[in-house]
């Protein structure tokens, strides 16, 4: 049993809602990434996604394009991110990681050595953002063949204009959960989350897809409870916790601290359904 | 999925968010049914003539060459509506937004030539019309900024990164992700993704079509080689694609060598690149071991882009295709040479081609040979940035 699926199963029994914050990993120095990633844990996080920093992050709003951008002139870069995600997998052995790439940095190293790296790493899954369902089925890549022989899942981004077709071949490829979205546009707390598509929820749970998590625009408690009641089985915050980081550069006790309240009340919001 | 191969060999693709997918069909749809539709060819081809001013000549430089047994003929590209080959297949992409029902229009620009020639046909068409512009080629390209605005186009500077067309591309993908209800992206190059490098080059080889008739009526042949700059590859793979199948010719591709390709400070990804995974497709470029992506440099804003469309990736591997490069000190030299001696101010970009050109003609002085260079653009945009380097060098 994979962790993810162990950490639905219990959630499920708890009736509660998964909870899932971003970072930039190296952001904003490599030292304090592997503290924030403690912080969200301690504060209640039930998995972790984090991205290595790419020169050019077409999805992302200014926030974590910000972000992507002081990494990189704070020394980041793919072996440092991936010794900061093993360090963190060794203090936390049961928490799901996911990692949200942009594919030049996987097909770059070389598709297979991103795979094995971030197996050796400790990493769950690999959404990329930038590799369709439509691609992933016939670039000739070996995206699936990667991923299976490390034991990392693949995810996919449902959004909320994809095609009966293309939810079907969502479902199909994405283990371990499927990444919701329920706007247009790119990641950023300016623009508020809508519901989750009924539509594509209804299909992902008739072909008994992995669970749904909603992402984009979660940025308060309200967002997180409504995704849960329109049918997501969590949701998953980015830029709203990264411009925690990004306005309290000069007071990392400060940051940590407000961090830390982020994201219990978060995770507080998964727990309170009627 | 795409009607389309949406591939050259393993080049090319559609790496776009699947928010993006949908929107890239329906403009492959549109595109497929428009080309096969005579009343939209028929459009098309009278705009072409009566507005835009195809066909363009071909003109046989008189004094550039002296001394050598080289013939130049220049592709007159710079003679078109709004300066630049651009306007060829923006005005078919405005009838493509058209028939789409799309009522706001996006575009990136580098040089400002397609931000101009977007802007033309947004007046034209009455589109609603904003261009991001990288702010570094807002300030070496001003002309082309007032020319957008006083067409009623609104300027985006971008001032992330060094501010190029780099950064201009991410900004305008992100809009349409954001807008693509009622937003058309007008890409400005033959790159990006499928099926905009197939789109491009399908209204942009009416270059090569046309060069081909009129040199073999000129000349009552083939030209020994043909030759033209290459950023994102729009007016090279319009001019190389009719002749792609003429053996006997051969074809250069010329990219921006900057400070030369040994400093790092250059723009040619084919030349001296890395294969990767960037702006939505399978290509050549400026990046690091890990995929980070380098900045490029050129003189000339339009060529200053760290990837390459991917059908110019393709046609390197199979060799059909050769990339050169050219200095910036190279294409400032054939600015001046053709501005003296033929009395025709080039773009800096289409200088490189025709520094490819002189370099040919003048290290082999004793061979007959028939050159064809696109001239892509006029050089009116270039003009402050030449005088400022000249002035500086006590050389005006």
């Amino acid at each position: 049993m994979s962790r993810y699926e162990k950490l639905f199963e219990k959630l499920k029994d708890k009736n509660e809602g998964a909870f899932v914050p971003f970072a930039v990993l190296g952001h904003p120095t490599l030292e304090d990434s592997e503290k924030i990633l403690d912080t969200y844990i301690e504060s209640g996080a039930d998995a972790l996604e984090v991205g290595i920093p790419f020169s050019d992050p077409g999805a992302d709003g200014p926030v974590i394009m910000t972000a992507d951008r002081r990494a990189l002139n704070n020394g980041a870069n793919t072996p440092r991110c991936f010794e900061i995600v093993r360090k963190i997998r060794a203090k936390h052995p049961d928490t799901p990681i996911g990692m949200l790439m942009y594919i030049n940095l996987v097909y770059r190293p070389g598709i297979e050595n991103f795979f094995r790296m971030a197996a050796e790493a400790g990493v769950d899954s690999v959404l990329i953002a930038d590799v369709p369902v439509e691609m992933f089925e016939s670039d000739g890549l070996p995206w699936a063949k990667a991923a299976e022989e490390n034991g990392i899942d693949l995810i996919f981004i449902a959004p909320p204009n994809a095609s009966d077709d293309e939810v079907r071949k969502i479902a199909r490829y994405s283990k371990g959960y499927i990444y919701l979205v329920s706007r247009t546009g790119v990641t950023g707390a300016g623009h508020e989350a809508g519901h989750p598509v009924a539509r594509v929820v209804n299909m992902l749970k008739e072909m008994k897809a992995p669970p749904a998590m909603l992402g984009f625009g979660i940025s308060q408690p309200e967002h997180v409870r409504e995704a849960i009641k329109h049918g997501a089985a969590g949701a998953i915050t980015g830029s709203a916790l990264v411009k925690i980081i990004e306005e309290n550069l000069d007071d990392k006790e400060k940051m940590l601290s407000l961090l830390r309240e982020k994201v219990s009340s978060l995770k507080a919001a998964t727990r309170s359904q009627a | 999925m795409s009607i389309l191969n949406p591939f050259f060999g393993k080049f090319g693709g559609q790496y776009v968010p699947q928010l993006l997918i949908p929107v890239l069909d329906q403009l492959e749809q549109a595109f497929v049914e428009a080309r096969d539709d005579p009343s939209f060819q028929q459009e098309l081809s009278t705009l072409l003539s009566e507005y835009v001013g195809r066909p363009t000549p071909i003109t046989k430089c008189q004094n550039l060459t002296k001394g050598t047994k080289t013939t130049i003929y220049l592709k007159r590209e710079d003679l078109l509506h709004g300066g630049a080959h651009k306007t060829n297949q923006v005005i078919a992409q405005a009838l493509l937004a058209r028939r789409m029902g799309k009522t706001r229009v996006i575009a990136e620009t580098g040089a400002g030539q397609h931000g101009v020639a977007t802007a033309i046909a947004c007046a034209l068409f009455g589109f609603k019309c904003r261009i991001y512009m990288g702010k570094t080629d807002v300030e070496r390209q001003k002309p082309n900024v007032v020319r957008m605005r006083l067409m009623g186009a609104e300027v985006v500077p971008v001032t992330t990164g060094v501010g190029t067309l780099k950064e201009a591309c991410n900004e305008a993908l992100k809009d349409w992700a954001e807008n693509f209800e009622t937003t058309h992206y007008m890409l400005g190059t033959a790159a990006g993704p499928h099926p905009f490098p197939v789109l491009v080059k399908h209204f942009q080889k009416i270059i090569g079509e046309e060069a081909k008739q009129q040199i073999l009526k000129a000349e009552g042949r083939l030209p020994d080689a043909i030759i033209a700059c290459v950023g994102g590859g729009s007016n090279a793979i319009g001019l190389f694609t009719d002749f792609i199948k003429e053996k006997d010719v051969k074809i250069y591709g010329v990219e921006p060598g900057g400070l030369g390709v040994e400093t790092g400070k250059h723009g040619a990804p084919l030349g001296h690149g890395t294969e990767g995974i960037f702006f939505g497709a399978h290509s050549y470029n400026m990046q690091d071991d890990y995929g980070q992506i380098n900045e490029s440099h050129s003189i000339s804003a339009g060529l200053d882009f760290p990837s390459v469309g991917p059908e110019h990736a393709y046609l390197k591997d199979c060799g059909r295709v050769e990339y050169v490069n050219a200095t910036d000190e190279e294409a400032l030299a054939a600015f001046m040479d053709l501005s003296r001696h033929e009395g025709i101010i080039p773009a800096l970009e289409s200088s490189h081609a025709l520094a490819h050109a002189l370099r040919m003609a003048r290290n082999n002085p004793e061979k007959e040979q028939l050159l064809l260079v696109n001239l892509s653009g006029r050089g009116d945009k270039d003009i402050f940035t030449v005088t400022k380097i000249l002035e500086e060098r006590g050389q005006l």
